[in-house]
């Protein structure tokens, strides 16, 4: 075990080795799950603010400056609540639900590298490990619907359940692609990989896939039909109260500002931008494009109605999934031709490596993969151009038609 | 091999104790809902024997496939099929099995792993394994697995086919 | 790391709780539950021995990787036949499935 920074200093210090290692590492994974529970505080007054704003309102105001203490006057209110266990629920799962949902959040940031320097790990597996821990959330839903002994929280969990596992699918068809360019599935790896280009520019249908099918993954509008207030009452968590409601809010944020992140990091460099090599500022880019992605997310939730659960699952399985799996397929296609010609930067041994790799390397490759995009969206974009079009053509028919005979109808 | 008392170690007696003891759940549990969590427990307790045997991968998609999917697919089948009211009678001769999977366990331990593994304990023969990288070459080389490979997809293509059909509720299509 | 031994009696105890579920069980869904345990069993036998013995080889990674697989396909399978049992005879217990005897 190599001993480096808080460690070595310690061990300078005169203190025991095995101790200075244990103590550095219990501080890295302190630092590593207290970064989003401080984000997490802030964030919740964030979507408030933002929510307020895009509904003419403005929002929590009273507490603080700009309300900005609202939080932690509604997190007080939540511990002092009474803690309801209902007497038919099975009581050892239903006090475990919240744990795991808010664990298989927090489990996440181990990986997510804030800076070339700092990272909790760097994983080997990175994204494998993102992706198996946030599928234990499924199961924490599942346990909470079915342990509150309530019929609406078993449909609604149901109802997740099915989303969830139906969209794990695009979602890990678009996590190849940035994989697969990398060559590996390190998060640092994949933002090393991007110093040449951004993988966005490479396939911007992947990034747009990814947001949608992680924007789903977290059960947020349009996909919230896990929490239809006006059909389920409150989803799965119908029988929670106190703080038991609140980390499975909790969260639910930061798994939003979690999936902003992790696009950042696949798609868009990451940290990388002007002067990166200074962690200030590669901490700074890192925060700038992920609240950049953080606020469309807020934006489409506060814009776009809930679509039922049959929609939902249509658009996953007729066009995400086929749409990911032939993505995929063309983009392997591409490399390995544009590998084969010797087009792109390789390293001794013949393989594709991109990091270090400069602009003018990943031109063609980049040029390549952006005509395959343009020409996989033209007909897609083309279609849903003829779709609108005929809905128009037929509303106003129907119009005319009124207009023609207002004895009939209505 | 002398045996040395460290991370490791600790580790790997702590997910044996939440594997063997969520498997003895699964057995026993009188709840089948509470039996897919046990379950759980116990396939994450092998995931963990997985990190200190120093195969990430397989950790990460022991959970990915098993806790994300397989589980998953339990607690579905359970609600479907109302097993939780099925309590009646939990066992077919619970006796007799019991005295035979003990039997089992003490033939495997005293007549296998105590002569053959414990007399005389090796070390591993290296400290170095092979990464995940190596693991994607050698199933899609030509001299490799890529043919087990193709099979299994084969499988998993046949298996989700006949899932869906067997399952079916009515014989029309769509 | 802990001797090769440990490792092998944790599998063979995890192989005997899934074999007595097996047996034991009357409840289908539970005895599938317990094919799993045994199959993970297994498997823990197969990466064990890979990294006590051969762990530069693919080998027993890849056999490992291909359990998974194999698991999936069965639990798929599985639970959708008695799925279907329940449907047609409103119970999950394998004995009572009884159509085919002669």
């Amino acid at each position: 075990m190599d001993c480096t920074g808080l460690c070595e200093a310690l061990y300078r210090g005169g203190m025991d080795q095995g101790l200075a290692q244990f103590l550095s590492i219990f501080a890295g994974v302190l630092f590593v799950s207290g970064v989003p529970l401080v984000t997490v505080i802030f964030l919740i007054w964030v979507e408030r603010k933002v929510a307020a704003r895009i509904q003419d309102r403005i929002g929590p105001n009273r507490v603080g400056p700009f309300g900005l203490l609202q939080t932690f006057a509604d997190l007080i209110k939540l511990l002092l609540k009474e803690d309801i266990t209902p007497t038919s629920a099975d009581r050892l799962l239903y006090n475990l639900a919240p744990l795991v949902s808010f664990a298989s959040v927090i489990l996440i940031w181990a990986v997510i590298p804030y800076t070339p320097y700092h990272y909790g790990a760097d994983l080997e597996i990175g994204v494998l490990y993102f992706v198996a821990v946030a599928s234990l959330g499924t199961l924490a839903i599942m346990t909470a619907g079915w342990a509150s002994n309530n019929k609406y929280a078993l449909l609604g969990a149901f109802r997740v359940v099915a989303l969830l596992v139906s969209y794990e699918i695009p979602l890990v068809f678009s996590l190849l692609i940035p994989v697969m360019l990398a060559g590996s599935m390190s998060l640092l790896d994949i933002v090393f990989a991007q110093s040449g280009m951004w993988f966005v520019f490479l396939s911007p249908l992947a990034a747009v896939l990814f947001f949608i099918s992680s924007q789903a993954e977290t059960g947020r509008a349009p996909f919230d039909l896990i929490e239809a207030e006006s059909e389920l009452v409150a989803g799965f968590n119908i029988e929670y109260s106190g703080m038991k409601f609140g980390m499975f809010f909790a969260a639910e944020f930061l798994h939003v500002f979690t999936n902003a992140v992790l696009i950042t990091i696949l798609f868009f460099g990451g940290w990388l931008g002007l002067l990166w090599n200074e962690p200030i500022i590669a901490f700074l880019w890192l925060g700038i494009k992920s609240a950049l992605f953080y606020f469309v997310s807020l934006w489409i939730r506060n814009t776009v109605p809930r679509l039922r659960i049959d929609q939902v699952m249509n658009f996953n399985w007729f066009f995400l999934v086929p749409l990911s799996i032939i993505l995929l397929l063309v983009t392997s296609g591409v490399v390995m031709i544009f590998k084969t010609v010797g087009l792109v930067p390789l390293d001794a041994a013949g393989n594709m490596q991109l990091a270090g790799a400069n602009l003018f390397d990943m031109l063609p490759l980049t040029l390549a993969l952006l005509a395959v995009n343009a020409l996989m969206i033209a007909p897609i974009l083309n279609r849903w151009r003829n779709i609108g079009r005929e809905a128009r053509l037929a509303n106003e028919r129907r119009q005319q038609a009124r207009m023609a005979s207002p004895a009939v109808g209505d | 091999m002398e045996f040395e008392f460290n991370v490791v170690t600790v580790a790997f007696f702590v997910f044996s104790f939440i594997t063997l003891a969520g498997g003895y759940a699964v057995v026993t549990a009188k709840n089948l809902f509470r039996g897919t969590i046990w379950l759980m427990m116990s396939l994450f307790g092998v995931s963990g024997l997985y990190l200190t045997l120093s195969a990430p991968f397989l950790a990460a998609v022991q959970i990915l496939v098993y806790i994300g999917a397989i589980a998953i697919l339990f607690t579905f089948a359970v609600m479907l099929t109302r097993s939780l009211t099925n309590l009646r009678d939990l066992y077919v001769r619970p006796q007799i099995n019991l005295v035979g999977a003990v039997l089992l366990f003490v033939l495997i331990v005293v007549g296998v792993i105590l002569p053959l593994f414990a007399a005389n304990p090796q070390p591993p023969v290296s400290d170095e394994v092979i990464r995940t990288v190596d693991l994607g070459v050698a199933l899609a080389s030509g001299n490799g697995f890529v043919i087990p490979f193709e099979v299994a997809s084969l499988l998993l293509t046949a298996a989700m086919i006949g899932a869906i059909v067997i399952a079916r509720d009515t014989d029309d299509l769509v | 790391m802990p001797p090769l031994w440990m490792y092998l009696v944790v599998a063979a105890a995890l192989f005997s709780i899934g074999t007595f579920g097996v047996l034991a069980r009357r409840n289908g869904i539970a005895v599938l539950m317990s094919v799993e345990l045994m199959l993970n069993a297994v498997n823990i036998n197969l990466v064990a021995f890979w990294r006590f013995t051969a762990p530069m080889e693919v080998n027993g990674f890849a056999f490992a990787a291909f359990v998974f697989v194999i698991a999936a396909a069965e639990a798929a399978v599985g639970l959708a036949i008695i799925i279907s049992i329940y449907r047609t005879r409103r119970s999950v217990i394998p004995e009572e499935a009884d159509a085919l005897r002669g």
